[in-house]
């Protein structure tokens, strides 16, 4: 392989020792040919060291070979472009495990710009993603992609203009998302259907919904659980939902700080949340119809503590409109009330623990609570008997720090 | 540093070498072997002349049920089994084929294709060898002098013109797929695997030289299968209306087109959308499941397959597109197979709610 490779790449240079190679690409007419020769010649443990630059990339990337970095000279210097993509569902697919991508970026992909699937172990390192003509449902979907990955680690990243999730974190385990900075994107970070995600010291501003932890029914791994989403920057996330229509987050209300849906075991801590139009926080149940039997689609053992709050309900979208237009006064945590479901035929009834306490808020002191008080998931809100009662101060073991496994 | 002559002076010898060590008339097992593929598709002889029309002894041409779509491209199909050995037959999945196996597949338009035996110049040949650790994909280039076909694991791009079926003219650049992108169809659990030859797809009958024969029927009686039962399960042909129901039609043709990736060990699994053929829990193969990673792909509808509605279903809507960031499949065309989606549009437009047809 190793001939092949250097017999159809004559230009590119290599450095080191058969151990731990660096592949050197730098820009030119060749480049986009010298960075696939490049992912599919090296050898576990290799760089492939991306010099500072724009590429112009015609097709997408594919990498899957374990162990190795792909290092840009910083995330606003190595600039792959996919503005001319012909081909390829993403701008680039890792499908091997412990890869590192870091200072790079990837720039208007036509369908999502970095896809990880199936990795034991991927790290995303000062990487930015972005659509440059912002919010726009012509957007690609995702802009940071693991999915069916563990170990993940998203960190001092920067994604802006993904029309469904900027960073988003799809049927994984153990991942922690930090110091990064999603905006204009539909969803600014997004944990879906994950098992033990940390996410913290982010900054989600200016999307539709800032971060978002969902559980969808029929995929491979459902029953989303032990998410701590703690000591991040949620603001201003009030941009109109851009996304195609039939996607599920084409269902999240604009003004949405947080949104928690059908995962149990779920702390909101410690986090600034505010002058998000809708409300700083919903908890809600899957809100439509499904199929699969083992689906659980109620929010259970959510904590809501410790957070600062600012403004919010002062301009609501959707459903929740209709509620301040008769009147109510909005509040800082929005649950739909639902303890009730039927999946396969079968009625099942339960605790739900859902807890706000301990909250503080720049608009009236303490945080405040609504349940819409909603009989079934997706009612419609002329049949709830809304309450801003707070919730039983029940307790429950918060799930543990995440720690990688490298 | 490496010095790159060193590696391009060594890379032609080991092509060198092959070449000289090919026993003479017989395919090269020692090429097939090698760890370092080949250069040179002539290197392996897998063909007696240099245009690759007369395959040499061992290698079988076969033909399948249903095709995969690949812009309209004609495909001249062969497999290679070492002396002595066989395939073993399974009635479900790809038959169980022996280290040493290659499945070789040559894609090529004619001039046109309203007469696709005249004028046929040949894009690119690819080749599936099952080495001892597995299988490996290798894509091969054919110049335009239709004298060699080279390797390119980087994949290449060929424009070529041709006059379809319809009359109309066609210019495309012919993507030919880098090794990964081999995978990103012949992947199952990270393993790259055949897609093709199973059970389903090869009951057919074949024009041989000594007339029309039982694909099957000649595999074993040539020893080239263990066994092949007279009640070999098999698809109906897509394209073809007589050949079975909207459905059988349709089932076939998602099988064939997009179960590779569309099944609990393909790249698509995370979508939750299995697209086998005997899946029969309608919610996993498309009816109102909802879409979970489909960007815009989804356009503005709800379900994968929404009965009676093709125009809102999106299973239709990407197979109907030819954008990167829509199109279904992601890989291996650049347009729109039309007879497939009028297939599909009147398998839907048909559905009962439970998926059944009317």
């Amino acid at each position: 392989m190793k001939f092949v490779v250097a017999a159809l790449a004559a230009s590119l240079t290599m450095i080191g020792a058969a151990e731990a190679r660096t592949w050197q690409i730098r820009p030119g007419a060749d480049a986009e040919t010298q960075l696939q020769t490049a992912m599919i010649g090296a050898q576990a443990g290799d760089t492939i060291a991306i010099a500072a630059g724009r590429y112009d990339l015609t097709q997408g990337l594919s990498l899957d070979v374990d162990r190795v970095t792909v290092r840009g000279a910083g995330q606003d210097r190595t600039v792959l472009s996919f503005a001319g993509q012909r081909r390829g569902a993403e701008g680039l697919l890792v499908t091997s495990n412990n890869v590192m991508l870091r200072d790079f970026a990837v720039e208007d992909a036509k369908g999502d710009a970095i896809k990880a699937r199936d990795c034991q172990g991927i790290t995303f390192h000062a990487m930015r993603v972005e659509w440059t003509h912002g919010p726009d449902s012509h957007n690609g979907a995702y802009g940071l992609y693991p999915v069916n990955c563990s170990d993940v680690l998203v960190e001092q990243s920067i994604v802006r203009g993904a029309s469904d999730a900027g960073i988003y974190v799809g049927q994984s385990r153990n991942i922690i998302v930090r110091d990064n900075v999603a905006e204009n994107n539909v969803a600014g970070i997004e944990i879906e259907n994950c098992f033990n995600a940390d996410v913290f010291n982010n900054t989600a501003q200016h999307n539709t919904g800032g971060i978002l932890v969902f559980d969808l029914p029929d995929l491979q791994q459902h029953g989303g659980h032990a998410v701590r989403v703690f000591h991040n920057r949620i603001q201003s996330n009030n941009t109109p939902n851009f996304a195609a229509a039939g996607a599920i987050v084409g269902g999240v209300p604009a003004g949405t700080g947080v949104i928690v849906m059908a995962n149990r075991d779920v702390v909101v801590f410690d986090n600034d949340i505010g002058d998000n139009g809708t409300a700083n926080i919903i908890v809600t149940s899957f809100w439509t119809t499904f199929e699969d039997p083992n689906y659980n689609p109620l929010p259970r053992n959510v904590m809501i503590r410790n957070n600062r709050f600012g403004n919010t309900g002062f301009a609501p979208t959707g459903d929740i409109a209709a509620l301040a237009r008769a009147g109510v006064t909005l509040p800082d945590l929005l649950w739909d009330g639902v303890t009730t479901y039927a999946a396969g035929g079968v009625p099942h009834s339960e605790n739900v623990r859902i807890v706000m306490r301990d909250n503080r808020s720049s608009r009236g002191g303490i945080g405040t609570f609504m349940s819409m008080g909603l009989p079934a998931s997706g009612a419609p809100l002329t049949e709830g008997s809304p309450s801003t009662d707070f919730p039983p101060l029940q307790t429950f073991d918060e799930p543990p720090p995440v720690h990688l496994r490298r | 540093m490496r010095s790159v002559a060193v590696l391009v002076a060594a890379a032609a010898a080991l092509v060198g070498s092959a070449v000289a060590q090919a026993p003479p008339g017989g395919v090269d097992a020692r090429a097939i072997a090698a760890s370092a593929p080949p250069q040179v598709l002539s290197a392996y002889h897998f063909f007696r002349d240099v245009g690759a029309r007369q395959p040499n002894a061992g290698v079988t041409p076969y033909d399948l049920n249903t095709v995969l779509y690949s812009d309209g491209a004609l495909k001249f199909r062969y497999l290679y089994l070492p002396p002595h050995t066989q395939a073993a037959y399974r009635e479900d999945g790809v038959f169980d084929l022996p280290v040493g196996a290659v499945l070789i597949k040559t894609f090529a338009f004619a001039a046109d294709m309203r007469r696709p035996t005249e004028n046929v110049r040949f894009l690119e040949t690819r080749l599936l060898i099952h080495r001892a650790n597995g299988w490996v994909a290798y894509p091969y280039v054919w110049n335009e002098a239709q004298t060699e076909a080279r390797l390119s694991p980087i994949g290449a791009t060929v424009p070529i013109n041709f006059t379809d079926t319809d009359g109309s003219s066609v210019s495309l650049d012919w993507a030919v797929p880098n090794v990964n992108q081999c995978k990103g169809c012949h992947d199952r659990a990270g393993a790259i695997v055949p897609i093709g030859p199973t059970a389903r797809n090869l009951n057919r009958s074949l024009d041989y030289d000594a007339g029309t024969e039982s694909q099957l029927a000649h595999w074993q009686a040539g020893g080239m299968i263990d066994r092949a039962p007279a009640d070999a399960p098999h698809f109906a042909n897509a394209y073809d209306a007589a050949s079975g129901t909207l459905a059988e039609r349709s089932r076939a043709y998602l099988q064939v087109n997009c179960a590779h990736c569309h099944n609990p060990e393909g790249p698509a699994h995370t979508s939750g959308l299995d697209l086998r053929y005997n899946d029969t829990t309608p919610v996993q193969w498309g009816v109102h499941k909802r879409p979970v990673a489909a960007g815009r792909g989804s356009s503005t509808f709800e379900f994968d397959i929404l009965p009676g509605h093709p125009g809102q279903s999106i299973l239709l809507y990407r197979m109907n597109s030819t954008d990167p960031g829509e199109m279904m499949p992601e890989l291996g065309r650049q347009r729109v197979d039309t007879r497939a989606v009028a297939l599909m549009r009147d398998w839907i437009a048909g559905m009962n709610a439970d998926g059944t047809s009317r």
